[in-house]
């Protein structure tokens, strides 16, 4: 561990070492929170406000132990209501048949698979920070991959849905696996948009199981911590006031059911991180297999607009940009309505975000311009058409513009210094990215189909009710999903966190003998 | 190993787990470990809230196989996935998708990989579980009050009573040596 404290008494404290009151932390100006450190020789801090090792545990457990603040219950009461009705809509979809959607002859792709590539591409944050980061050995992932991972699988969730009901006769998504059937047919392995079922379920699986494995640890402190407030009180708050049950019990069950026993040996610790490791060591190439594939769905036709090469990693820095706007959407509301979390995630790590934010926009804007300049250089007047006429002046210039201005002018702010670590400015900036990333994929789905090769076939696309409502109601689902997360789940990675404190280093000494004392006895 | 080995149990009958002393820092933990190690302990463990770094090291514990686990189902998922699209699309069910050949390898690639992954993943997962023994809910450990504690902030190290060189006495000892604090008796198996 490499990490210097800036602060020698206070980690001697934190090491139990030495007793007394705690230091007041040293803000030096101009560093925000103290994470804005600029000296390179002085390591920003990764948690603030000299957070011992029980106070991590304390604030973890505190947001799926206590009730959390008023805000909760009535936003997760509109999330659900909304989530609701977009199954209301769904049902209807079903019983009604695809022509509820806007769609037609011309377009009979539009936001249904504008919805699916939207929320999939949202998913590539968590994966990126859990897997990618931790192969970079960033320690600043710590705090944010949690809850990443976790809107990588609600968001895999409701991109999931809308290839399963644009398919007509939803009754029938099973055809879309091999499985064996009456029809004695199999699904045709050379289809692209069956190489998108399998990574797209493959994705969501590989990333449950990574979070599910993450959160074990995290598990065994709240069964813990639940098991000792029920050995020292059993007659502790029940669940409902006339129910015999316990909230500790179910607690203790619920948690230690997750937990499969894990009891923090070391001995399991090193299995644990090697098989982090491999699993970080796959999720790399599939985080980026994944969208590269969602992109093949339209690589492979010969539509305008759709057959170019650059679309495998135009999509999947389309989907980093897209993804890690949402993380910046989620959590900068989160660390403001829940206590102490601004000292997990500190101005730094808005700030990383931030600029994250700014690489890959400028990749997206990269590839945006290639477009144009390959439609020229191909000599294909297909291609020049969409893109000079089509694109850039037709009936859906408003949604190019808006996309360009999003994704590719907004986010230039962050060249400048104080707007990446501004707060108020980084998430007007993702909310912005958010809808420039939806209508990236809308340009791209409708603007390619509603000019086809003949002009017979041009045809407009509006949304319908039941468009809409499928759309909204998806968001409800992801909010209720990040919202139950938020309150019963384990948000931040604990023994993670911890890892990364000072006073977790082994050859972390306050009594000053040497760092190399460690290794001292092999 | 020997069968013969000594089985201790406490004044009540209960049989002896082992031996537990607590540390208070993970740099205090690591360098009692080294010692326990040196002393030649086999079957004994350190428990901390967090991967120490470098703790396999301090405690001499070998390389998991865990690797070679993942690297079989990979190959497993690899070698099943080219299977499945070959028999299904060249030879139970061959039919011409624009002109292009039953079987060909190129467009196998993407759900070969995926299903490659897929299975390194589960086998990733399961196979760490298995070699730590897990799911296990019962053990000796988690009956503990004080034990509790290591999923917060302490660390601790124990010695089981399985371990050939086991004493009751001068394990207790030794853990004292080493600077221990709480040093207790573990019972059950």
């Amino acid at each position: 561990m490499s990490t210097l404290h800036p602060d020698e008494a206070s980690a001697r404290r934190l090491a139990g070492l030495a007793t007394g009151e705690l230091p007041t932390y040293p803000v030096a100006p101009g560093t925000g929170d103290g994470s804005l450190v600029d000296d390179p020789a002085v390591r920003a801090p990764l948690v603030l406000n000299n957070r011992s090792f029980h106070d991590i545990t304390e604030i973890v457990c505190g947001y799926a132990e206590k009730p959390p603040g008023r805000w909760w219950l009535p936003t997760f009461m509109l999330a659900f209501t909304i989530a609701q009705l977009g199954g209301l809509f769904i049902g209807y979809l079903v019983i009604t048949g695809i022509g509820t959607w806007g769609m037609n002859n011309a377009v009979d792709w539009a936001w249904d698979i504008t919805n699916f590539v939207f929320w999939i591409g949202i998913g590539h944050a968590g994966t990126l920070i859990s897997a990618i980061l931790c192969l970079l050995k960033q320690k600043w992932r710590t705090a944010v991959n949690r809850s990443a991972e976790a809107m990588t699988i609600f968001a895999v969730i409701c991109a999931a849905t809308f290839p399963g009901i644009h398919i007509g006769r939803q009754w029938m998504a099973w055809f879309l696996f091999p499985i064996p059937n009456a029809n004695a047919i199999w699904p045709n392995f050379k289809s692209p948009l069956l190489w998108d079922v399998f990574a797209v379920s493959t994705y969501g699986t590989v990333s449950a199981l990574f979070w599910y494995m993450g959160m074990i640890p995290d598990f065994a402190t709240l069964r813990d911590r639940a098991d000792l407030r029920l050995r020292r009180n059993p007659e502790g708050p029940r669940v409902l006031p006339f129910l015999p049950l316990r909230t500790d019990a179910v607690r203790a069950y619920v948690y230690g059911f997750l937990a499969l026993g894990w009891r923090f040996s070391s001995r399991h610790w090193v299995r644990y991180e090697k098989a982090y490791l491999i699993l970080a060591g796959i999720s790399t190439p599939l985080v980026l297999s994944v969208h590269s594939i969602v992109s093949f769905d339209f690589a492979t036709s010969v539509m305008p607009g759709w057959h170019t090469t650059i679309f495998p990693p135009y999509f999947v820095a389309g989907a980093i940009f897209g993804g890690f706007a949402m993380v910046l959407l989620l959590l900068i509301p989160a660390r403001e309505l829940f206590p102490n979390m601004k000292d997990l995630i500190t101005l730094r790590h808005i700030e990383n975000m931030a600029k994250i934010l700014l690489a890959t926009g400028m990749m997206v804007g990269f590839a945006y311009g290639m477009e144009f300049f390959i439609a020229w250089y191909s000599a294909n007047q297909y291609e020049a058409y969409l893109f000079a006429h089509v694109r850039a002046q037709g009936p859906y210039a408003w949604a190019y513009w808006t996309m360009i201005f999003c994704n590719v002018v907004s986010p230039q702010v962050f060249w400048m210094r104080w707007a990446r670590q501004s707060v108020p400015v980084v998430f007007i900036v993702s909310f912005l990215v958010t809808i420039g990333m939806w209508f990236e994929r809308f340009v791209i789905i409708v603007t390619s189909l509603h000019r086809a090769f003949l002009p017979g076939e041009w045809h407009m696309f509006w949304p319908t009710a039941v468009d809409i409502g499928i759309f909204v109601g998806s968001c409800g689902v992801f909010l209720t999903l990040f919202l139950l997360f938020l309150r019963f789940l384990p948000v931040f990675a604990m023994a993670e966190v911890k890892a990364v404190l000072p006073q977790a280093s082994p050859h972390h000494h306050g009594n000053g003998h040497g760092n190399d004392h460690g290794k001292a006895g092999h | 190993m020997a069968k013969n080995r000594k089985v201790y149990v406490t004044e009540s009958g209960e049989p002896v787990f082992g031996v537990i002393a607590e540390f208070a820092t993970p740099a205090d933990v690591y360098h009692a470990a080294e010692k326990v190690r040196d002393a030649g302990y086999t079957k004994w463990d350190v428990y901390a809230p967090f991967p120490i770094h470098g703790i396999d090291e301090a405690m001499g514990q070998k390389r998991t196989v865990l690797p070679l686990i993942a690297a079989g189902a990979a190959g497993v998922g690899v070698l099943g996935a080219i299977l499945m699209q070959w028999w299904m699309s060249g030879v139970d069910y061959p039919i011409v998708v624009q002109g292009k050949p039953y079987a060909p390898w190129e467009p196998f690639v993407p759900i070969t990989f995926e299903l490659g992954v897929l299975f390194t993943a589960f086998a990733t997962l399961i196979g760490m579980l298995a070699l730590n023994g897990l799911p296990r809910h019962n053990h000796p450990l988690l009956k503990k009050e004080r034990f509790l504690a290591v999923s917060d902030d302490a660390f601790a190290i124990c010695i089981e009573s399985t371990d050939d060189k086991f004493d009751p006495d001068q394990t207790r000892s030794m853990l004292e040596r080493l600077g221990g604090k709480h040093i207790d008796l573990v019972e059950g198996d």
